[in-house]
C-alpha cells in the first residue's frame, strides 16, 4: 500500500506519522488542577454554609467567586497559560466557561465596545449556553408531561 | 482561623478525586478527538443537563459536592434542576424560567466580569 | 522566455534578485535564525492600536527597507506584488496604501512570497526593470482569524504549527549580480482529503511532492542538482511525509532538504510543536538567511518550493478538506 493511491489510505498514513500528544501527563495535570479548582469551590461553599446560607446560594457564590477569579485572570493574561498546562484540568470547571467569554471580549475589543466586545463576547460560550437552556427547557417539558 | 474548623476533609478529598475525574474525561475528549473546546463544552452541558434530569446527577453531587457542581457538567445539573423545581412550582411555564433563574448568578457574572476584564486589558501574545 | 514540460517556464535572461529584507517577531528573534533578519521587534503591536495595524506595519517597514537598500529610487520600481493571510489581504493593501506603485494583491495562502517571486520574474521578462514582491503574516491576527481568541486557555496539538509574525520583500531587477530566478514551477491544487486544520503540513505535503516531482520532470533535473531544496512551511510533521513519500516515488532528497518551518524555530525549547507556518515564514526565512547563503556562494543553487494550505475558518468550520498548493522557484548564482 502506497500512502498516495487514495484519500484513505493517506489520512491513515498521516495519522500514523503525527506525534500524538502526551495523554498521560496531560490526564494528570488536568486531574489535579480540577480537583484543585473544585476543593476551591468545595472550601468556599463550606464557609457559605456555615455562616448559615443555604445550598442554593453557596452554590450561587461559588459560581462567581469562581468565575470572577478566571476573569480576573484572563485579564492579567495568565490563564492561558494555566490552560496550556492544566488543559481540560481549567477548561471543564465553570472556570473555563468563564475563560471562553472573556477572553473573545478583549480579543475583539479592537472592534468596538457594542459589535466587538459585546457582540463577539458569545463566540465560544454561545453554544454552552444554547444546548444548556435548551436541554434544561426539555427536561422540563418533560418532566411536567410524564410526572 | 475559624473557618477552617468548618471544612470537612473528608468531603473536600471526595470533591478533589471526582471533580479531577471529570475533567481527566474532558483531558481524554481533547487529546483522543478532534473536537474544538466549544464543542467539549457543550458535551458537558448537555450530558450534566440531562443527567440531571434522570435523577442521575444528583447522587454524584450527593457524593462529592463541588467536585460536581463546578464542573460544567455541574452547570448543566443546575440548569435542569432548576427547571423541574420552576415546573413543580408553576407548571409548564416552569420549564423556561426554572434553568435560567437557576443559573442566573454565574451567567450574569460572566457577562459582567468579562466585559470589565475588556476594558481595563488588552489581549497579549502568548510567549509559548 | 520558454516554457519548460507543462509547468514550469525557464528565463532567457534571468531576473536578478536585488535586494532583500526581513523583519521578525519577538518569537521569531529568540530562535535559531534570530540574526540573519534585518529587524526584530521588541512586542507584537509595534506601537500599534490592533493586530491588524501591526502586521500592516511590518510589511510597510519591510518593503520601504528593501527600496532603501537596494539602493533603486521607488519611483523607478514598476510594479508591487503583495499578499498576506488576513481576508481579502488586508495587511498588505492597508500597509501598502501610500506606496504609490502599481500594485498587484496576490493570496497563495502560506505560499504567496513565492507565487510573488514567479510573477514578478514573469513581469520583469516581459516588460518591467524592477519590481517588489512582499509578504507578511502574524501570529496574533492569524489566530483570530483562523482559530482562538489568544486569551483562551486552550491546548494546541503537537501537529500544529506557530504562525510566524514577521514580513520579507524582495526587490527584482533585469541586471545585476544575482543571485538569479532561473526557472519557476507554478504547482497544482492538490487535496488529499485531510481535514485537521491543525495538521496542516500533512495536508499540504502531497502539493509540496507533486511541484516537485513536477520541477524535475520539467527541467530534466535530480534532486543533487541543488544544494538546498527548502519548503515553506511543512513543518516537522510534514518534512517527514514528503521525504518519505519522494522516496517512494524514487527521489531521494534526504541530504539536502529541510524546510523554513523547522529552521526558524527551537521546537525544543521554544515549544512551537510542529514549526512555523504562515506567508512570513519562508519569505523571512527566504529574505534573512537563504539570500545571505546565496550572496556568500555558501548555497549556489536553491530551490525554493513555498506551500499553502488554501483553506479558510469557513470551510474548516463546514467540514471541507484542505486543498494544498506549492510553488517553487529556482534560485542560482
Amino acid at each position: 500500500m502506497k500512502p498516495l493511491d487514495s484519500k484513505k489510505d493517506y489520512q491513515n498514513y498521516v495519522d500514523k506519522k503525527s506525534p500524538n500528544s502526551p495523554i498521560w501527563k496531560n490526564c494528570l495535570n488536568a486531574f489535579w488542577v480540577g480537583g484543585l479548582i473544585c476543593s476551591i469551590g468545595q472550601i468556599i461553599m463550606s464557609i457559605c454554609k456555615s455562616r448559615g446560607l443555604s445550598t442554593e446560594i453557596s452554590g450561587t457564590i461559588v459560581s462567581i467567586v469562581l468565575i470572577a477569579l478566571s476573569a480576573f485572570l484572563t485579564g492579567l493574561n495568565l490563564f492561558n497559560k494555566v490552560g496550556k498546562f492544566a488543559g481540560a484540568g481549567s477548561l471543564i470547571p465553570i472556570t473555563g466557561f468563564a475563560n471562553s467569554i472573556v477572553s473573545p471580549a478583549m480579543e475583539y475589543k479592537s472592534e468596538g465596545y457594542v459589535m466587538g466586545v459585546g457582540g463577539k463576547m458569545f463566540t465560544v460560550a454561545g453554544p454552552v449556553l444554547v444546548f444548556g437552556i435548551s436541554a434544561s427547557i426539555i427536561v422540563g417539558l418533560i418532566y411536567f408531561i410524564f410526572i | 482561623m475559624d473557618w477552617l474548623q468548618s471544612i470537612e476533609w473528608m468531603a473536600l478529598l471526595k470533591c478533589f478525586v471526582t471533580g479531577g475525574l471529570i475533567c481527566v474525561i474532558g483531558q481524554i475528549l481533547i487529546d483522543k478527538t478532534k473536537l474544538t473546546p466549544a464543542r467539549i463544552l457543550v458535551i458537558f452541558v448537555t450530558t450534566g443537563a440531562i443527567l440531571g434530569g434522570l435523577g442521575i446527577y444528583q447522587y454524584i453531587v450527593d457524593f462529592a459536592g463541588a467536585g460536581a457542581t463546578v464542573p460544567l457538567t455541574g452547570f448543566g445539573y443546575n440548569l435542569a434542576k432548576g427547571a423541574i423545581k420552576a415546573v413543580k412550582e408553576i407548571g409548564i411555564l416552569g420549564a423556561f424560567t426554572g434553568g435560567v433563574t437557576a443559573a442566573a448568578g454565574g451567567i450574569s457574572a460572566a457577562i459582567f466580569f468579562g466585559y470589565i476584564a475588556s476594558l481595563i486589558s488588552k489581549p497579549k501574545m502568548k510567549k509559548e | 522566455m520558454k516554457k519548460l514540460g507543462k509547468q514550469t517556464i525557464k528565463f532567457d535572461n534571468p531576473p536578478c534578485i536585488t535586494e532583500v529584507a526581513s523583519i521578525v517577531g519577538p518569537k521569531e528573534a529568540d530562535g535559531p535564525l534570530a540574526k540573519y533578519f534585518d529587524q526584530c521587534l521588541e512586542d507584537e503591536f509595534w506601537g500599534e492600536k490592533t493586530w491588524e495595524k501591526s502586521e500592516s506595519k511590518i510589511i510597510k517597514e519591510t518593503v520601504n527597507m528593501a527600496i532603501a537598500k537596494s539602493g533603486i529610487s521607488s519611483t523607478d520600481i514598476e510594479y508591487c506584488f503583495a499578499g498576506d493571510l488576513l481576508n481579502q489581504c488586508i495587511s498588505s493593501s492597508f500597509g501598502l496604501r501610500e506606496l504609490n506603485m502599481p500594485f498587484l494583491g496576490i493570496f497563495g495562502a502560506c505560499s504567496t512570497f513565492v507565487e510573488g517571486l514567479s510573477l514578478g520574474a514573469i513581469m520583469i521578462e516581459a516588460c518591467a526593470q524592477n519590481v517588489l514582491c512582499a509578504a507578511s503574516s502574524h501570529f496574533c491576527s492569524a489566530e483570530k482569524q483562523f482559530r482562538f481568541p489568544l486569551e483562551l486557555g486552550n491546548q494546541r496539538p503537537q501537529t500544529s504549527q506557530w504562525t510566524v509574525t514577521g514580513a520579507g520583500s524582495a526587490v527584482l531587477s533585469k541586471t545585476g549580480s544575482g543571485p538569479y530566478i532561473t526557472h519557476i514551477t507554478s504547482g497544482k491544487i492538490v487535496d488529499m482529503g485531510i481535514k485537521d486544520a491543525n495538521n496542516m503540513g500533512a495536508a499540504m505535503a502531497p502539493a509540496a511532492l507533486d511541484t516537485l516531482i513536477c520541477h524535475f520532470k520539467d527541467t530534466g533535473r535530480s534532486p543533487n542538482y541543488y544544494d538546498a531544496i527548502i519548503t515553506g512551511d511543512l513543518g516537522h510533521v510534514g518534512k517527514e511525509i514528503l521525504i518519505e513519500l519522494a522516496q517512494d516515488k524514487g527521489y531521494n532528497i534526504k541530504s539536502n532538504y529541510n524546510d523554513c518551518g523547522v529552521l526558524i524555530f527551537d521546537k525544543e525549547k521554544q515549544d512551537t510543536h510542529s514549526g512555523g507556518s504562515g506567508c512570513g515564514c519562508c519569505a523571512t526565512v527566504f529574505s534573512g538567511y537563504f539570500f545571505k547563503q546565496l550572496k556568500d556562494k555558501k548555497i549556489k543553487r536553491l530551490l525554493l518550493i513555498a506551500t499553502g494550505a488554501l483553506t479558510n475558518s469557513t470551510s474548516t468550520q463546514q467540514g471541507e478538506s484542505i486543498p494544498g498548493i506549492a510553488h517553487a522557484v529556482s534560485i542560482e548564482i
